[in-house]
């Protein structure tokens, strides 16, 4: 557990970038700094790891006062990735990622060894090990970040807009892949960015500051969404919270209607047995893959006939995603599977809407600035 | 005009070698030991704004210092023989200095603050760091410098001949003196070559410190 209590920084300049921080980072856990540019979240990662020395109060990693660690050696104990990489221009992608274990005195070869594995895990294959950094694209630049502050498996992480500077469908995808990571791995994560959404995604608690380092808001997604402290906090989080809410809360048991589908490569003839004059859902493996238009049934069907502009949902994914599906389908009904992927039937927008009417609001917890109580505080 | 007479040169080759040896000691001992120098005081300059315009301020003034001026001072201020080839390792050194104090500074300037900051976070010392992480980085930049403070030396060296001191200059001296212009030659050429032979050593030692400039896709 990270704990900032009371925590001030003033630069020599007189600027106050962070004012009376108190907030807890539980054990493994991710905790997401958000806020508007110069609120003090840099400033604020940067005091756990003593990149930058508070001018007042205290922050303690597990009880123990950072300021009484030697920094060399507490920093080689904290993962730390930042928004560029920041990888070593002149060393291969392995040695890059050698670094902390090699620091830590780890021998050569163990750490090179290290080094594969941790690659590995964020999905870089054996061959991108002796790759120079500037020899891969921002994407896989930012993986070897991660892997590098993974190497010596340190319980801290501390992340600072780490995948901002890729494009939107990388970012995505590098988000999903770190939270499979921490799932498997359950590092104490700080987490800092200014987007309100990349906050609300991976967020087990999200704090909300404010210009002048000061906390406005500490609270988990779901929470935030719906109870807002003030003015600043709901502008920040933005207009459409109502319907991002629904990320989470879990779909109840949707009225399915059953769909016929026929399978990819089906003749003309079973097509259009398996259709009047409406779309049809076309499978494979009980997979879905898209929908035809009854129309384009001029031959066997096959991929590029396919629309493919439809998402799907799974059974007990998030309302979200039900809702979305029903949305953006082309025949109107919201495809949902199953945990395998595999078709169950299709679902339309009004009948997700009186599921959102049904469900529970968020719980209320009595948590809107205090610091939580921590989950799995006895760490070592 | 007298008909060129190589038969000078194959006469002298020996001495020739030899007094080319001496040239390249004399000027490229002081580039070793400049940039050893150079070194710690370039990446103090970098850290500390306070002393850098001192340091640089004063290592470039070395550079204005008249070279046979400094060569003369030098037995005074060591308290070495006048034909002591130390006085010429000394007084070279602080040319090399003059100019390799700034270029460190400029070359640990010129490594991306992200990459400096990402280093102190993994748990450098900032010594390790340096030479981990800094240096290696500046080295084109170093390389650069040392290359000018090379053919500098070289040519600063013949004066050293005034002295007595042994090397190629003596060849201009001494065919000046006596008019006899195919020995004027050799010193110049053999200057030139030695000039060019360091040269050619520093990019090929630079390129062989720097793989990673070369890879495909590099910028
Ligand atoms: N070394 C410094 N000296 C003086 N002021 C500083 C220093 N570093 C940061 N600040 C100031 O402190 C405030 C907080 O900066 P910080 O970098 O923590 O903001 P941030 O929340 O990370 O912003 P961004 O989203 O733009 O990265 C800003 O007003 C900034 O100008
Ligand atoms: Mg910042």
């Amino acid at each position: 557990m990270i704990r900032f209590e009371q925590v001030v920084k003033t630069f020599p300049d007189g600027t106050t970038a962070v004012d009376h921080l108190s907030l807890e980072a539980p054990t493994g856990k991710i905790t997401v700094l958000v806020g508007p540019s110069g609120c003090g979240k840099t400033t604020s990662l940067r005091m756990i790891n003593r990149m930058i020395d508070p001018t007042g109060g205290r922050i303690l990693i597990d009880d123990q006062d950072v300021m009484d660690v030697d920094a060399p050696k507490l920093r080689r104990g904290i993962g730390y990735v930042i928004q560029h990489a920041g990888l070593f221009p002149h060393r291969t992608v392995a040695d890059n990622v050698a670094t902390v274990p090699l620091l830590l005195g780890t021998p050569k070869a163990e750490a090179k060894e290290r080094a594969h594995e941790v690659l590995e895990l964020v999905g870089l294959p054996g061959d991108f090990a002796d790759r120079y950094p500037a020899q891969l694209s921002g994407g896989q630049q930012q993986r070897v970040g991660v892997a590098r502050a993974l190497a010596a498996d340190p319980p801290v992480m501390l992340m600072d807009e780490p995948f901002s500077a890729v494009d939107p469908v990388v970012r995505d995808q590098l988000q999903d892949e770190f939270l499979r990571l921490q799932s498997e791995l359950g590092k104490t994560i700080v987490f800092v960015t200014h987007d309100i959404d990349e906050a609300i995604k991976l967020g087990d608690q999200v704090a909300v500051m404010r210009v002048g380092g000061k906390l406005a808001q500490l609270a988990e997604p779901a929470y935030l969404l719906a109870h807002p402290i003030d003015d600043f906090v709901s502008d920040f989080i933005g207009r459409d919270r109502g319907y991002r809410a629904l990320s989470f809360t879990e779909s109840p048991r949707l009225p399915l209607a059953p769909e016929p589908s026929v399978a990819l490569g089906a003749t003309v003839d079973e097509a259009r047995a398996a259709t009047g004059d409406d779309w049809l859902l076309v499978v494979a493996d009980g997979r879905p893959q898209g929908w035809i238009e009854p129309e384009r049934i001029t031959a066997p069907i096959e991929q590029g006939m396919l629309h493919r502009g439809g998402t799907v949902a799974t059974e007990h994914g998030p309302l979200r995603a039900a809702l979305d599906a029903a949305l953006s389908s082309p025949s109107r009904r919201g495809v949902i599977v199953d945990d395998d992927g595999k078709l169950l039937g299709t679902v339309r927008a009004h009948q997700v809407l009186s599921a959102i009417e049904r469900a529970d609001r968020p719980e209320v917890h009595e948590e809107d600035i205090a610091p939580t109580e921590s989950v799995g505080e006895a760490a070592p | 005009m007298k008909t060129l007479d190589l038969s000078y040169v194959s006469d002298n080759w020996s001495d020739i070698v030899h007094r080319a040896w001496q040239h390249a000691v004399l000027a490229g001992l002081p580039l070793l030991i400049g940039l050893a120098i150079a070194l710690p005081l370039g990446w103090w300059a970098r850290r500390s704004t306070r002393l850098r315009p001192f340091l640089i301020g004063g290592a470039g003034l070395l550079y204005t210092i008249p070279s046979l001026a400094l060569l003369i001072v030098m037995p005074v201020i060591l308290g070495t023989k006048i034909l002591s080839p130390w006085n010429v390792i000394v007084a070279m050194t602080l040319y090399t200095l003059a100019l390799l104090v700034r270029t460190v500074a400029d070359g640990l300037s010129a490594v991306p603050g992200d990459v400096e900051q990402a280093a102190t976070a993994m748990g450098y010392t900032p010594v390790k760091r340096f030479f981990g992480v800094d240096l290696p980085l500046a080295i084109p930049v170093i390389a650069g410098g040392l290359r000018v403070a090379a053919v500098s030396n070289v040519s600063i060296v013949s004066v050293a001949s005034l002295l007595g001191v042994s090397q190629l200059g003596y060849y201009i001296t001494n065919g000046y003196q006596r008019s006899y212009s195919i020995e004027v030659w050799v010193g110049i050429i053999g200057c030139l070559v030695l000039a060019l032979l360091f040269d050619l050593i520093i990019q090929l030692v630079s390129r062989a410190l720097t793989p990673w400039l070369r890879v495909r896709g590099a910028s």
